[in-house]
């Protein structure tokens, strides 16, 4: 399966993962072009397993956005086959901030959740070496979410 | 340390010993601000300007500093950048490590203050002299080559004001007693820098 002539790199990749993997289909978006596949939390490890087989072998970064009752876990996938990087999103309950870890498919993945550990306490399955990475071993607290409180903190005065 | 120590007091017993004196604290002073070396402490952007200074441009060498990379090599630790709360025992250890007499330098309004990061900041410590005693201040951000230069130069003014005898050493144990209390928020002075005792008052005080 080769890309059509006029055909866009993202297009490409859309009717690929449609006609490989049917099921992810209907969870695949192009927003600002780029693209995003949205799955649900059970499912993101196969998803990723699938994406590799296709083409993804570079792992970017993972990172976490706070929404309060739930965090977004924001996966960035590159892929050379394709020429084209993806987004792949999943939510995760605050209530049980739980993974599973990718580092058996991209060992890079390993510093990346560490970081996501370290700032907002997902905690990632599987993980080989799970523990801090920025802060100090001792530190109490995860400090980007919303909810975090530190005395040692001065707010910033209304002046400013 | 010692000896010079012992030999200063015993001349000052003598009858014109002050003279002698005189003249071996202006040698002292004189040769010891003309070899300043640098231990470079650059923990963020400002370690830059830190760079710059040295390099052909600036010419730091012709003050007769430069960096080495070796705390027992060096006079003067100059702290360019932000100090984080994990960075901060490593600042204090280094610092630990150089030997007597020696200077610090904050440059730049991170280590003087904190900065940009005073306010809204979990992981920053709010200044350097929270945790070890700075000799001379440099704001800016970053402060620009030709500041740090001029921090050498008040540096040198400040150890021609003190004399042999009251140069400070310092007894020091390598705990860290202000760490623990700067995590835990403590803006207290005094729990902060805990033994390391206060450079003794000098003229070139005002005159920074
Ligand atoms: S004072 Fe400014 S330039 Fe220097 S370390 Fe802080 S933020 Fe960077």
């Amino acid at each position: 399966m080769t890309a059509r002539s006029g055909e866009s790199s993202l297009e490409y990749l859309q009717r690929k993962l449609c006609s490989v993997y049917p099921d992810l289909c209907p969870l695949f978006s192009i927003e600002f072009a780029d693209g995003v596949l949205m799955v649900p939390r059970s499912v993101l490890h196969k998803a990723a397993e699938d994406l590799k087989e296709i083409g993804f072998e570079r792992f970017g970064f993972v990172t976490a956005v706070d929404h309060g009752d739930d965090f977004e876990l924001v996966y960035r996938l590159q892929s050379g086959t394709f020429g084209v990087g993806l987004f792949l999103k999943t939510e995760v309950p605050r209530c049980e901030a739980v993974m599973e870890s990718l580092t058996d498919l991209w060992p890079a993945a390993g510093w990346q959740e560490r970081e996501v550990y370290d700032m907002f306490g997902i905690e990632f399955r599987d993980h080989p070496d799970l523990r801090r990475i920025l802060l100090p071993e001792d530190w109490v607290g995860y400090p980007l979410r919303k909810d975090y409180k530190d005395d040692s903190v001065i707010p910033r005065p209304d002046y400013i | 340390m010692a000896l010079v120590d012992s030999l200063t007091s015993a001349l000052e017993r003598i009858p014109g010993g002050g003279i002698i004196l005189t003249s071996m604290d202006a040698l002292a002073d004189w040769s010891r601000g003309q070899s300043l070396w640098a231990m470079p402490m650059g923990t963020a952007c400002c370690a830059m300007e830190l760079i710059a200074a040295s390099f052909s441009k600036f010419d730091f060498d012709r003050l007769g500093t430069f960096p080495r990379p070796d705390p027992r090599h060096t006079d003067v630790m100059i702290i360019a950048g932000t100090i984080t709360k994990k960075m901060q025992p490593a600042v204090r250890r280094l610092y630990d490590q150089m030997a007597e007499p020696k200077y610090v330098i904050a440059m730049g309004n991170c280590a003087v203050s904190g900065g940009i990061f005073y306010y809204d900041t979990y992981s920053v410590v709010r200044g350097a002299d929270a945790f070890m005693p700075v000799d001379v201040y440099i704001s800016g951000c970053p402060p620009r080559p030709e500041a740090l230069q001029d921090g050498v130069l008040q540096l040198r003014e400040l150890i021609r004001t003190r004399s042999l005898t009251d140069a400070p050493t310092y007894e020091r144990d390598l705990t860290q007693p202000g760490l623990d209390a700067a995590r835990a928020g403590s803006t207290d002075a005094e729990t902060l820098i805990g033994d390391v005792p206060e450079r003794p008052a000098s003229g070139a005080g005002e005159s920074l």
